[in-house]
Protein backbone atom coordinates (compact mmCIF):
# COMPACT_ATOMS: atom_id res chain seq x y z
CA UNK A 1 0.00 0.00 0.00
CA UNK A 2 1.10 3.52 -0.74
CA UNK A 3 -0.35 6.87 0.30
CA UNK A 4 -0.96 9.03 -2.70
CA UNK A 5 -2.54 12.43 -3.22
CA UNK A 6 -5.65 12.41 -5.41
CA UNK A 7 -4.02 14.94 -7.75
CA UNK A 8 -1.89 12.12 -9.14
CA UNK A 9 -4.83 9.78 -9.63
CA UNK A 10 -8.05 11.44 -10.79
CA UNK A 11 -9.81 14.27 -12.60
CA UNK A 12 -12.33 16.44 -10.80
CA UNK A 13 -14.63 19.37 -11.52
CA UNK A 14 -16.82 21.32 -9.13
CA UNK A 15 -19.73 23.71 -9.57
CA UNK A 16 -22.45 25.42 -7.58
CA UNK A 17 -26.21 25.60 -7.17
CA UNK A 18 -27.16 28.08 -4.47
CA UNK A 19 -25.21 27.32 -1.32
CA UNK A 20 -24.61 23.72 -2.44
CA UNK A 21 -21.67 22.56 -4.51
CA UNK A 22 -20.95 19.30 -6.29
CA UNK A 23 -17.61 17.72 -6.99
CA UNK A 24 -17.38 15.09 -9.71
CA UNK A 25 -14.35 12.82 -9.28
CA UNK A 26 -13.39 10.72 -12.28
CA UNK A 27 -11.01 7.76 -12.20
CA UNK A 28 -8.86 6.83 -15.20
CA UNK A 29 -9.74 3.12 -14.93
CA UNK A 30 -11.90 0.62 -13.07
CA UNK A 31 -9.18 -0.42 -10.63
CA UNK A 32 -8.70 3.11 -9.36
CA UNK A 33 -12.44 3.66 -9.36
CA UNK A 34 -12.84 0.70 -6.96
CA UNK A 35 -10.11 2.09 -4.70
CA UNK A 36 -12.00 5.40 -4.64
CA UNK A 37 -15.23 3.63 -3.72
CA UNK A 38 -13.41 2.17 -0.71
CA UNK A 39 -11.34 5.20 0.30
CA UNK A 40 -13.12 8.34 -0.77
CA UNK A 41 -16.25 8.19 1.35
CA UNK A 42 -18.65 11.04 1.99
CA UNK A 43 -17.38 11.22 5.59
CA UNK A 44 -13.77 11.62 4.45
CA UNK A 45 -14.71 14.38 2.05
CA UNK A 46 -16.70 16.16 4.74
CA UNK A 47 -13.79 15.86 7.21
CA UNK A 48 -11.32 17.07 4.57
CA UNK A 49 -13.26 20.30 4.14
CA UNK A 50 -13.58 21.08 7.85
CA UNK A 51 -13.87 24.83 8.31
CA UNK A 52 -15.15 25.41 4.75
CA UNK A 53 -18.14 23.17 4.34
CA UNK A 54 -20.75 22.90 7.06
CA UNK A 55 -23.63 20.83 5.67
CA UNK A 56 -24.34 17.28 4.70
CA UNK A 57 -22.17 15.52 2.10
CA UNK A 58 -23.77 12.83 -0.10
CA UNK A 59 -21.90 10.54 -2.46
CA UNK A 60 -23.43 9.17 -5.66
CA UNK A 61 -21.66 6.43 -7.57
CA UNK A 62 -21.58 6.49 -11.36
CA UNK A 63 -19.65 3.31 -12.26
CA UNK A 64 -20.47 3.56 -15.97
CA UNK A 65 -18.32 6.71 -16.04
CA UNK A 66 -15.82 5.40 -13.45
CA UNK A 67 -16.91 8.43 -11.47
CA UNK A 68 -18.52 9.57 -8.27
CA UNK A 69 -20.35 12.75 -7.46
CA UNK A 70 -20.22 14.50 -4.10
CA UNK A 71 -23.03 16.89 -3.27
CA UNK A 72 -22.09 19.19 -0.40
CA UNK A 73 -24.50 21.54 1.35
CA UNK A 74 -23.70 24.82 3.12
CA UNK A 75 -20.49 25.02 1.17
CA UNK A 76 -20.24 28.63 0.00
CA UNK A 77 -20.93 30.82 3.03
CA UNK A 78 -24.31 31.82 1.64
CA UNK A 79 -23.80 30.89 -2.00
CA UNK A 80 -22.83 32.59 -5.25
CA UNK A 81 -23.44 36.28 -4.92
CA UNK A 82 -24.26 36.28 -1.20
CA UNK A 83 -20.79 35.04 -0.25
CA UNK A 84 -17.72 37.01 0.83
CA UNK A 85 -15.44 34.24 -0.38
CA UNK A 86 -13.04 34.71 -3.28
CA UNK A 87 -14.04 31.30 -4.65
CA UNK A 88 -17.70 32.21 -4.36
CA UNK A 89 -18.76 29.84 -7.15
CA UNK A 90 -16.98 26.83 -5.70
CA UNK A 91 -14.91 26.25 -8.83
CA UNK A 92 -11.83 25.53 -6.70
CA UNK A 93 -13.42 22.92 -4.45
CA UNK A 94 -12.39 20.19 -6.89
CA UNK A 95 -8.75 21.25 -6.90
CA UNK A 96 -8.83 21.57 -3.13
CA UNK A 97 -10.04 17.98 -2.86
CA UNK A 98 -6.96 16.93 -4.85
CA UNK A 99 -4.89 17.51 -1.67
CA UNK A 100 -6.50 14.52 -0.01
CA UNK A 101 -4.32 11.41 0.33
CA UNK A 102 -5.66 7.89 0.00
CA UNK A 103 -4.23 4.42 0.53
CA UNK A 104 -3.77 2.62 -2.75
CA UNK A 105 -2.42 -0.83 -3.64
CA UNK A 106 0.90 -0.78 -5.45
CA UNK A 107 -0.38 -2.94 -8.30
CA UNK A 108 -3.24 -0.48 -8.90
CA UNK A 109 -0.82 2.40 -8.74
CA UNK A 110 1.35 0.82 -11.39
CA UNK A 111 -1.55 1.17 -13.87
CA UNK A 112 -1.69 4.97 -13.56
CA UNK B 1 -31.84 8.37 -40.46
CA UNK B 2 -32.49 12.09 -40.14
CA UNK B 3 -29.70 13.96 -38.31
CA UNK B 4 -29.41 17.59 -37.30
CA UNK B 5 -26.37 19.55 -36.20
CA UNK B 6 -26.62 21.99 -33.32
CA UNK B 7 -23.91 24.37 -32.15
CA UNK B 8 -23.35 25.94 -28.74
CA UNK B 9 -23.18 29.72 -29.04
CA UNK B 10 -22.44 30.99 -25.54
CA UNK B 11 -22.19 29.48 -22.07
CA UNK B 12 -22.97 32.60 -20.07
CA UNK B 13 -23.48 36.35 -20.37
CA UNK B 14 -19.98 37.60 -21.07
CA UNK B 15 -18.74 34.59 -23.02
CA UNK B 16 -16.82 35.15 -26.24
CA UNK B 17 -18.94 35.24 -29.39
CA UNK B 18 -16.05 34.44 -31.72
CA UNK B 19 -16.49 30.64 -31.47
CA UNK B 20 -20.19 31.05 -32.31
CA UNK B 21 -19.29 33.00 -35.43
CA UNK B 22 -16.80 30.33 -36.43
CA UNK B 23 -19.37 27.57 -35.90
CA UNK B 24 -22.00 29.48 -37.88
CA UNK B 25 -19.56 30.00 -40.76
CA UNK B 26 -18.04 26.58 -41.05
CA UNK B 27 -19.76 24.25 -38.61
CA UNK B 28 -22.44 23.09 -41.04
CA UNK B 29 -25.11 23.57 -38.38
CA UNK B 30 -28.84 24.13 -38.57
CA UNK B 31 -29.25 25.52 -35.04
CA UNK B 32 -27.14 27.65 -32.74
CA UNK B 33 -28.20 27.81 -29.08
CA UNK B 34 -27.07 30.40 -26.55
CA UNK B 35 -27.33 29.91 -22.83
CA UNK B 36 -26.78 33.34 -21.38
CA UNK B 37 -28.34 32.99 -17.94
CA UNK B 38 -26.50 31.68 -14.92
CA UNK B 39 -28.51 31.47 -11.69
CA UNK B 40 -28.08 35.11 -10.77
CA UNK B 41 -27.57 36.80 -14.15
CA UNK B 42 -31.18 37.91 -13.91
CA UNK B 43 -30.29 40.12 -10.94
CA UNK B 44 -27.89 42.12 -13.12
CA UNK B 45 -30.46 42.37 -15.90
CA UNK B 46 -33.23 43.40 -13.51
CA UNK B 47 -31.05 46.30 -12.34
CA UNK B 48 -30.47 47.30 -15.96
CA UNK B 49 -34.23 47.28 -16.52
CA UNK B 50 -34.89 49.37 -13.40
CA UNK B 51 -32.52 52.04 -14.74
CA UNK B 52 -33.98 51.91 -18.25
CA UNK B 53 -37.23 50.02 -19.00
CA UNK B 54 -36.12 49.35 -22.58
CA UNK B 55 -33.13 47.33 -21.24
CA UNK B 56 -32.98 44.16 -19.15
CA UNK B 57 -31.78 41.78 -21.86
CA UNK B 58 -28.09 40.93 -22.19
CA UNK B 59 -26.09 43.89 -23.40
CA UNK B 60 -24.10 41.85 -25.91
CA UNK B 61 -27.16 40.77 -27.91
CA UNK B 62 -26.72 43.78 -30.20
CA UNK B 63 -23.22 42.79 -31.27
CA UNK B 64 -24.07 39.09 -31.42
CA UNK B 65 -27.00 39.69 -33.74
CA UNK B 66 -25.10 42.14 -35.93
CA UNK B 67 -22.47 39.47 -36.49
CA UNK B 68 -24.80 36.54 -36.88
CA UNK B 69 -27.97 37.73 -38.62
CA UNK B 70 -26.31 37.88 -42.05
CA UNK B 71 -25.17 34.27 -41.56
CA UNK B 72 -28.60 33.25 -40.30
CA UNK B 73 -30.10 34.60 -43.50
CA UNK B 74 -27.44 33.24 -45.82
CA UNK B 75 -27.29 29.72 -44.39
CA UNK B 76 -30.74 29.30 -42.91
CA UNK B 77 -29.39 28.76 -39.40
CA UNK B 78 -31.85 29.23 -36.56
CA UNK B 79 -30.77 30.99 -33.36
CA UNK B 80 -32.20 30.13 -29.97
CA UNK B 81 -31.24 32.25 -27.00
CA UNK B 82 -32.35 33.04 -23.48
CA UNK B 83 -30.59 36.39 -23.74
CA UNK B 84 -33.99 38.06 -23.29
CA UNK B 85 -33.35 37.87 -19.56
CA UNK B 86 -35.71 40.18 -17.72
CA UNK B 87 -37.01 41.78 -20.91
CA UNK B 88 -37.49 39.26 -23.73
CA UNK B 89 -39.95 41.55 -25.53
CA UNK B 90 -37.33 44.31 -25.52
CA UNK B 91 -34.79 41.82 -26.87
CA UNK B 92 -37.17 40.86 -29.68
CA UNK B 93 -37.53 44.54 -30.62
CA UNK B 94 -33.76 44.98 -30.52
CA UNK B 95 -33.23 42.01 -32.86
CA UNK B 96 -35.87 43.33 -35.28
CA UNK B 97 -34.20 46.75 -35.17
CA UNK B 98 -30.82 45.25 -36.06
CA UNK B 99 -32.34 43.20 -38.88
CA UNK B 100 -33.85 46.37 -40.36
CA UNK B 101 -30.58 48.22 -39.91
CA UNK B 102 -28.79 45.45 -41.83
CA UNK B 103 -31.49 45.49 -44.52
CA UNK B 104 -32.56 41.91 -43.79
CA UNK B 105 -36.13 40.98 -44.72
CA UNK B 106 -38.32 37.95 -44.22
CA UNK B 107 -36.90 37.10 -40.81
CA UNK B 108 -39.25 35.75 -38.15
CA UNK B 109 -38.31 36.58 -34.57
CA UNK B 110 -40.24 34.78 -31.84
CA UNK B 111 -40.36 35.60 -28.17
CA UNK B 112 -41.30 33.37 -25.25
CA UNK B 113 -42.63 35.17 -22.18
CA UNK B 114 -44.22 34.17 -18.91
CA UNK B 115 -41.22 33.03 -16.87
CA UNK B 116 -41.13 36.28 -14.86
CA UNK B 117 -43.44 35.61 -11.91
CA UNK B 118 -42.41 38.30 -9.46
CA UNK B 119 -45.68 40.21 -9.78
CA UNK B 120 -47.59 37.02 -9.01
CA UNK B 121 -45.82 36.15 -5.75
CA UNK B 122 -48.01 38.12 -3.33
CA UNK B 123 -51.12 36.70 -4.98
CA UNK B 124 -49.75 33.18 -4.63
CA UNK B 125 -48.84 33.85 -1.02
CA UNK B 126 -52.36 35.16 -0.33
CA UNK B 127 -53.80 31.97 -1.86
CA UNK B 128 -51.68 29.97 0.56
CA UNK B 129 -49.37 28.50 -2.08
CA UNK B 130 -46.19 27.43 -0.27
CA UNK B 131 -43.10 29.41 -1.25
CA UNK B 132 -40.77 27.99 1.40
CA UNK B 133 -37.15 27.47 0.38
CA UNK B 134 -36.75 24.06 -1.24
CA UNK B 135 -33.28 23.47 0.23
CA UNK B 136 -33.94 24.20 3.91
CA UNK B 137 -37.67 24.86 4.32
CA UNK B 138 -37.29 28.48 5.50
CA UNK B 139 -40.45 30.62 5.20
CA UNK B 140 -40.33 33.36 2.59
CA UNK B 141 -41.93 36.13 4.68
CA UNK B 142 -38.70 37.83 5.93
CA UNK B 143 -37.33 38.30 2.42
CA UNK B 144 -40.56 38.82 0.45
CA UNK B 145 -40.16 42.61 0.29
CA UNK B 146 -36.50 42.34 -0.77
CA UNK B 147 -37.02 40.14 -3.84
CA UNK B 148 -35.28 41.55 -6.90
CA UNK B 149 -36.41 38.96 -9.43
CA UNK B 150 -38.41 35.72 -9.48
CA UNK B 151 -38.37 33.57 -12.60
CA UNK B 152 -39.53 30.06 -13.35
CA UNK B 153 -37.41 27.60 -15.29
CA UNK B 154 -39.54 26.97 -18.36
CA UNK B 155 -39.07 23.89 -20.52
CA UNK B 156 -38.63 23.28 -24.25
CA UNK B 157 -42.30 23.22 -25.34
CA UNK B 158 -42.85 26.94 -26.04
CA UNK B 159 -39.49 27.17 -27.83
CA UNK B 160 -40.37 24.16 -30.01
CA UNK B 161 -43.76 25.78 -30.66
CA UNK B 162 -42.03 28.97 -31.83
CA UNK B 163 -39.92 26.88 -34.24
CA UNK B 164 -43.04 25.15 -35.55
CA UNK B 165 -44.47 28.59 -36.25
CA UNK B 166 -41.50 29.18 -38.51
CA UNK B 167 -39.31 31.30 -36.25
CA UNK B 168 -35.75 31.91 -37.43
CA UNK B 169 -34.82 33.32 -34.05
CA UNK B 170 -36.32 32.50 -30.69
CA UNK B 171 -35.51 34.75 -27.75
CA UNK B 172 -36.63 33.87 -24.26
CA UNK B 173 -36.20 34.72 -20.61
CA UNK B 174 -35.52 32.00 -18.07
CA UNK B 175 -35.91 28.93 -20.24
CA UNK B 176 -33.86 26.09 -18.72
CA UNK B 177 -30.39 25.99 -20.26
CA UNK B 178 -30.60 22.47 -21.61
CA UNK B 179 -34.21 22.93 -22.80
CA UNK B 180 -33.03 25.45 -25.42
CA UNK B 181 -31.02 22.64 -27.01
CA UNK B 182 -33.82 20.09 -26.73
CA UNK B 183 -36.39 22.31 -28.47
CA UNK B 184 -35.04 21.88 -32.04
CA UNK B 185 -35.13 18.09 -31.61
CA UNK B 186 -38.78 18.16 -30.57
CA UNK B 187 -39.62 20.45 -33.49
CA UNK B 188 -37.58 18.55 -36.11
CA UNK B 189 -38.15 14.97 -35.08
CA UNK B 190 -41.62 15.33 -33.62
CA UNK B 191 -40.59 13.54 -30.43
CA UNK B 192 -43.62 12.85 -28.28
CA UNK B 193 -43.98 14.51 -24.90
CA UNK B 194 -43.79 11.15 -23.13
CA UNK B 195 -40.92 9.69 -25.12
CA UNK B 196 -38.84 10.01 -21.96
CA UNK B 197 -35.68 8.22 -23.12
CA UNK B 198 -35.32 10.33 -26.26
CA UNK B 199 -36.09 13.50 -24.34
CA UNK B 200 -33.45 12.40 -21.83
CA UNK B 201 -30.88 12.05 -24.63
CA UNK B 202 -31.83 15.53 -25.85
CA UNK B 203 -31.51 17.06 -22.40
CA UNK B 204 -28.18 15.32 -21.86
CA UNK B 205 -26.96 16.78 -25.14
CA UNK B 206 -28.13 20.21 -23.98
CA UNK B 207 -26.48 19.75 -20.60
CA UNK B 208 -23.17 18.87 -22.26
CA UNK B 209 -23.39 21.87 -24.61
CA UNK B 210 -24.78 24.60 -22.36
CA UNK B 211 -21.43 25.53 -20.79
CA UNK B 212 -19.78 26.07 -24.17
CA UNK B 213 -16.00 25.54 -23.89
CA UNK B 214 -16.26 23.50 -20.70
CA UNK B 215 -16.87 20.34 -22.74
CA UNK B 216 -14.33 21.10 -25.46
CA UNK B 217 -11.18 21.51 -23.39
CA UNK B 218 -11.86 24.50 -21.17
CA UNK B 219 -11.63 24.27 -17.36
CA UNK B 220 -10.31 20.74 -17.83
CA UNK B 221 -8.65 19.19 -14.80
CA UNK B 222 -6.95 16.32 -16.63
CA UNK B 223 -3.81 16.88 -18.70
CA UNK B 224 -4.83 20.48 -19.33
CA UNK B 225 -1.33 21.49 -20.40
CA UNK B 226 -1.66 19.33 -23.51
CA UNK B 227 -4.87 20.93 -24.78
CA UNK B 228 -3.92 22.93 -27.83
CA UNK B 229 -5.00 26.39 -28.91
CA UNK B 230 -7.44 27.44 -26.21
CA UNK B 231 -7.01 30.94 -27.64
CA UNK B 232 -9.21 29.82 -30.52
CA UNK B 233 -11.25 27.15 -28.78
CA UNK B 234 -14.05 25.57 -30.74
CA UNK B 235 -17.38 25.41 -28.95
CA UNK B 236 -19.17 22.07 -29.08
CA UNK B 237 -21.35 20.90 -31.94
CA UNK B 238 -23.77 17.98 -31.58
CA UNK B 239 -24.90 15.72 -34.41
CA UNK B 240 -28.17 14.31 -33.19
CA UNK B 241 -30.05 11.44 -34.82
CA UNK B 242 -33.77 11.05 -34.83
CA UNK B 243 -33.46 8.13 -32.38
CA UNK B 244 -31.67 10.38 -29.88
CA UNK B 245 -28.16 9.04 -30.28
CA UNK B 246 -25.68 11.85 -30.74
CA UNK B 247 -22.03 12.59 -31.41
CA UNK B 248 -20.38 15.50 -29.68
CA UNK B 249 -17.70 17.26 -31.71
CA UNK B 250 -16.43 20.71 -32.68
CA UNK B 251 -15.60 22.56 -35.85
CA UNK B 252 -12.50 21.40 -37.66
CA UNK B 253 -9.46 23.63 -37.30
CA UNK B 254 -10.49 25.10 -33.97
CA UNK B 255 -8.60 24.71 -30.70
CA UNK B 256 -9.52 22.71 -27.65
CA UNK B 257 -10.43 19.03 -27.47
CA UNK B 258 -13.52 16.85 -27.35
CA UNK B 259 -12.62 13.54 -25.72
CA UNK B 260 -14.21 11.01 -23.42
CA UNK B 261 -12.40 12.70 -20.54
CA UNK B 262 -13.59 16.23 -21.36
CA UNK B 263 -17.13 14.94 -21.84
CA UNK B 264 -17.10 13.09 -18.51
CA UNK B 265 -16.15 16.23 -16.61
CA UNK B 266 -19.02 18.19 -18.08
CA UNK B 267 -21.46 15.32 -17.78
CA UNK B 268 -21.60 15.53 -13.99
CA UNK B 269 -21.12 19.29 -13.76
CA UNK B 270 -23.67 20.88 -11.43
CA UNK B 271 -25.68 17.68 -11.33
CA UNK B 272 -26.75 16.33 -7.96
CA UNK B 273 -28.28 12.83 -8.08
CA UNK B 274 -26.99 11.34 -11.37
CA UNK B 275 -30.00 9.01 -11.46
CA UNK B 276 -32.51 11.84 -11.13
CA UNK B 277 -31.50 15.16 -12.64
CA UNK B 278 -34.70 17.18 -12.58
CA UNK B 279 -35.43 19.34 -15.59
CA UNK B 280 -38.73 20.86 -16.72
CA UNK B 281 -38.95 18.38 -19.64
CA UNK B 282 -37.81 15.06 -18.20
CA UNK B 283 -36.06 13.51 -15.22
CA UNK B 284 -32.66 12.44 -16.55
CA UNK B 285 -30.77 9.35 -15.40
CA UNK B 286 -27.14 9.20 -16.59
CA UNK B 287 -26.14 6.04 -14.73
CA UNK B 288 -26.25 3.94 -17.90
CA UNK B 289 -24.76 6.49 -20.28
CA UNK B 290 -22.01 5.15 -22.52
CA UNK B 291 -19.32 7.25 -24.17
CA UNK B 292 -17.38 6.05 -27.16
CA UNK B 293 -14.57 7.74 -29.06
CA UNK B 294 -15.54 7.55 -32.74
CA UNK B 295 -12.90 9.73 -34.35
CA UNK B 296 -10.79 12.80 -33.84
CA UNK B 297 -12.64 15.07 -31.41
CA UNK B 298 -15.75 12.94 -31.76
CA UNK B 299 -17.52 11.23 -28.86
CA UNK B 300 -20.70 9.22 -29.27
CA UNK B 301 -23.16 9.45 -26.39
CA UNK B 302 -25.87 6.85 -25.78
CA UNK B 303 -27.84 5.37 -22.95
CA UNK B 304 -29.50 8.33 -21.22
CA UNK B 305 -32.73 7.24 -19.61
CA UNK B 306 -35.69 9.41 -18.77
CA UNK B 307 -38.72 9.29 -16.59
CA UNK B 308 -41.82 11.43 -16.26
CA UNK B 309 -41.17 15.15 -15.95
CA UNK B 310 -41.92 16.77 -12.56
CA UNK B 311 -45.37 18.21 -11.86
CA UNK B 312 -43.67 21.32 -10.53
CA UNK B 313 -41.33 23.90 -12.01
CA UNK B 314 -38.46 25.52 -10.14
CA UNK B 315 -38.73 29.21 -9.43
CA UNK B 316 -35.48 30.96 -8.58
CA UNK B 317 -35.56 34.34 -6.88
CA UNK B 318 -32.82 36.74 -5.94
CA UNK B 319 -33.19 39.02 -2.92
CA UNK B 320 -31.12 41.88 -1.58
CA UNK B 321 -28.95 40.48 1.16
CA UNK B 322 -26.79 43.38 2.26
CA UNK B 323 -23.53 44.77 0.96
CA UNK B 324 -20.00 43.57 0.49
CA UNK B 325 -17.22 46.09 1.14
CA UNK B 326 -13.63 45.15 0.46
CA UNK B 327 -10.10 46.39 -0.02
CA UNK B 328 -6.95 44.77 -1.37
CA UNK B 329 -3.28 45.76 -1.04
CA UNK B 330 0.04 43.97 -1.51
CA UNK B 331 3.13 43.50 0.67
CA UNK B 332 6.57 42.64 -0.59
CA UNK B 333 9.32 40.28 0.55
CA UNK B 334 10.87 40.01 3.10
CA UNK B 335 8.27 38.90 5.66
CA UNK B 336 5.44 39.55 3.17
CA UNK B 337 2.89 37.32 4.90
CA UNK B 338 3.80 38.64 8.35
CA UNK B 339 3.36 42.21 7.12
CA UNK B 340 -0.03 41.44 5.65
CA UNK B 341 -1.09 39.77 8.88
CA UNK B 342 0.05 42.80 10.87
CA UNK B 343 -1.94 45.09 8.57
CA UNK B 344 -5.01 42.89 9.11
CA UNK B 345 -4.64 43.29 12.89
CA UNK B 346 -4.30 47.08 12.51
CA UNK B 347 -7.46 47.38 10.42
CA UNK B 348 -9.47 45.17 12.75
CA UNK B 349 -8.36 47.14 15.84
CA UNK B 350 -9.24 50.41 14.11
CA UNK B 351 -12.68 49.09 13.21
CA UNK B 352 -13.21 48.22 16.86
CA UNK B 353 -11.96 51.58 18.10
CA UNK B 354 -14.30 53.58 15.87
CA UNK B 355 -17.22 51.23 16.51
CA UNK B 356 -17.43 49.96 12.94
CA UNK B 357 -19.20 46.64 13.36
CA UNK B 358 -20.00 44.13 10.65
CA UNK B 359 -22.08 40.99 10.41
CA UNK B 360 -19.06 39.19 8.98
CA UNK B 361 -15.42 40.06 8.38
CA UNK B 362 -13.26 37.85 6.19
CA UNK B 363 -9.52 38.11 5.71
CA UNK B 364 -7.77 36.46 2.79
CA UNK B 365 -4.12 36.40 1.80
CA UNK B 366 -4.06 36.29 -1.99
CA UNK B 367 -1.18 34.14 -3.11
CA UNK B 368 -1.59 31.94 -0.05
CA UNK B 369 -5.14 31.01 0.98
CA UNK B 370 -7.81 33.01 -0.84
CA UNK B 371 -9.06 30.08 -2.96
CA UNK B 372 -8.47 27.15 -0.62
CA UNK B 373 -9.22 28.77 2.73
CA UNK B 374 -8.28 26.78 5.83
CA UNK B 375 -6.98 23.89 3.70
CA UNK B 376 -4.23 25.93 2.06
CA UNK B 377 -0.82 24.45 2.89
CA UNK B 378 1.45 26.94 4.72
CA UNK B 379 4.13 28.24 2.34
CA UNK B 380 7.25 26.05 2.32
CA UNK B 381 9.54 28.96 1.61
CA UNK B 382 9.27 32.69 2.06
CA UNK B 383 6.89 34.21 -0.47
CA UNK B 384 7.94 37.07 -2.72
CA UNK B 385 4.71 38.94 -2.15
CA UNK B 386 1.27 38.60 -0.63
CA UNK B 387 -1.94 40.55 -1.09
CA UNK B 388 -4.16 41.25 1.88
CA UNK B 389 -7.89 41.33 1.26
CA UNK B 390 -10.42 42.25 3.89
CA UNK B 391 -14.08 41.81 3.01
CA UNK B 392 -17.06 42.72 5.17
CA UNK B 393 -20.80 42.14 5.08
CA UNK B 394 -23.20 44.86 6.21
CA UNK B 395 -26.84 45.71 5.75
CA UNK B 396 -25.70 49.31 5.26
CA UNK B 397 -24.05 50.35 2.02
CA UNK B 398 -22.28 53.24 3.76
CA UNK B 399 -20.77 51.01 6.43
CA UNK B 400 -19.63 48.53 3.81
CA UNK B 401 -17.91 51.39 1.99
CA UNK B 402 -16.09 52.48 5.13
CA UNK B 403 -13.71 49.51 5.25
CA UNK B 404 -11.92 50.61 2.09
CA UNK B 405 -11.13 54.03 3.54
CA UNK B 406 -9.13 52.44 6.37
CA UNK B 407 -6.56 51.12 3.90
CA UNK B 408 -4.78 54.17 2.38
CA UNK B 409 -3.23 55.26 5.72
CA UNK B 410 -1.44 51.89 5.84
CA UNK B 411 0.89 53.18 3.13
CA UNK B 412 2.61 55.63 5.47
CA UNK B 413 1.66 54.33 8.88
CA UNK B 414 1.59 50.55 8.53
CA UNK B 415 4.08 47.75 7.92
CA UNK B 416 6.76 48.55 5.31
CA UNK B 417 6.72 48.06 1.54
CA UNK B 418 3.07 48.21 0.53
CA UNK B 419 2.28 48.15 -3.20
CA UNK B 420 -0.54 47.26 -5.52
CA UNK B 421 -3.26 49.07 -3.58
CA UNK B 422 -6.24 48.60 -5.85
CA UNK B 423 -8.03 51.78 -4.73
CA UNK B 424 -11.10 52.30 -2.59
CA UNK B 425 -13.59 49.91 -4.17
CA UNK B 426 -17.30 50.57 -4.36
CA UNK B 427 -19.44 48.27 -2.23
CA UNK B 428 -21.21 45.51 -4.14
CA UNK B 429 -24.76 44.42 -3.38
CA UNK B 430 -25.04 40.85 -2.14
CA UNK B 431 -27.91 38.76 -3.43
CA UNK B 432 -29.39 35.84 -1.63
CA UNK B 433 -30.96 33.10 -3.66
CA UNK B 434 -34.33 31.57 -3.02
CA UNK B 435 -35.66 28.49 -4.83
CA UNK B 436 -39.06 26.91 -4.54
CA UNK B 437 -41.26 24.57 -6.55
CA UNK B 438 -44.55 25.72 -8.04
CA UNK B 439 -47.24 23.65 -9.75
CA UNK B 440 -46.38 23.46 -13.44
CA UNK B 441 -49.79 24.50 -14.77
CA UNK B 442 -49.77 27.72 -12.73
CA UNK B 443 -46.66 28.84 -14.58
CA UNK B 444 -47.47 27.40 -17.98
CA UNK B 445 -50.85 29.19 -18.04
CA UNK B 446 -48.90 32.41 -18.37
CA UNK B 447 -46.36 31.29 -20.97
CA UNK B 448 -46.85 32.80 -24.42
CA UNK B 449 -45.18 32.65 -27.81
CA UNK B 450 -45.35 35.63 -30.15
CA UNK B 451 -43.80 35.85 -33.60
CA UNK B 452 -43.00 39.10 -35.43
CA UNK B 453 -41.52 39.42 -38.89
CA UNK B 454 -39.35 42.03 -40.57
Amino acid sequence: MTRRQLRHLVQARSGDKGNTINIAVIAPNDAIYHVLVRELTADRVKAHFAGMLFGEVSRYLVPNLQAMNFVCKEALAGGGSASLRMDNLGKCYASNLMRLEIEIEDEVLSQV
Amino acid sequence: MKTIRIGAGQGFYGDSILPAIETAKSGNIQYLCFDCLAELTLAILQKDRQKDPTKGFTGDITRTMKELLPLVKEKGIKLLTNAGGMNPLGAQQEILRIARELGINGLKVAVVTGDDVRERLSGWKAQGIPLAHMEDGREIEPILQRIVFANAYVGADPVAEALRQGADIVVTGRVADSALFLAPLIAEFGWAREDWDRLAQGILMGHLMECSGQVSGGNFSGDWQSIADLDQIGFPVAEVREDGEFVLTKTEGTGGRVSIQTVKEQLLYEIHDPAAYLTPDVVLDVTNVQLEAVGDNRVRVTGAQGSKRPDTLKVVMGYSDGWLGQAICGYSWPDALEKAKAADRIIRKQMERIGLQFEEIQTDYLGYNSLHGPLAAPPQEELNEIYLRIAVRSSSKEKAAAVGRLFPPLMLSGPPALGGFLGVMKPRELLGMWSCLIAREMIEDGVQVNVLEV
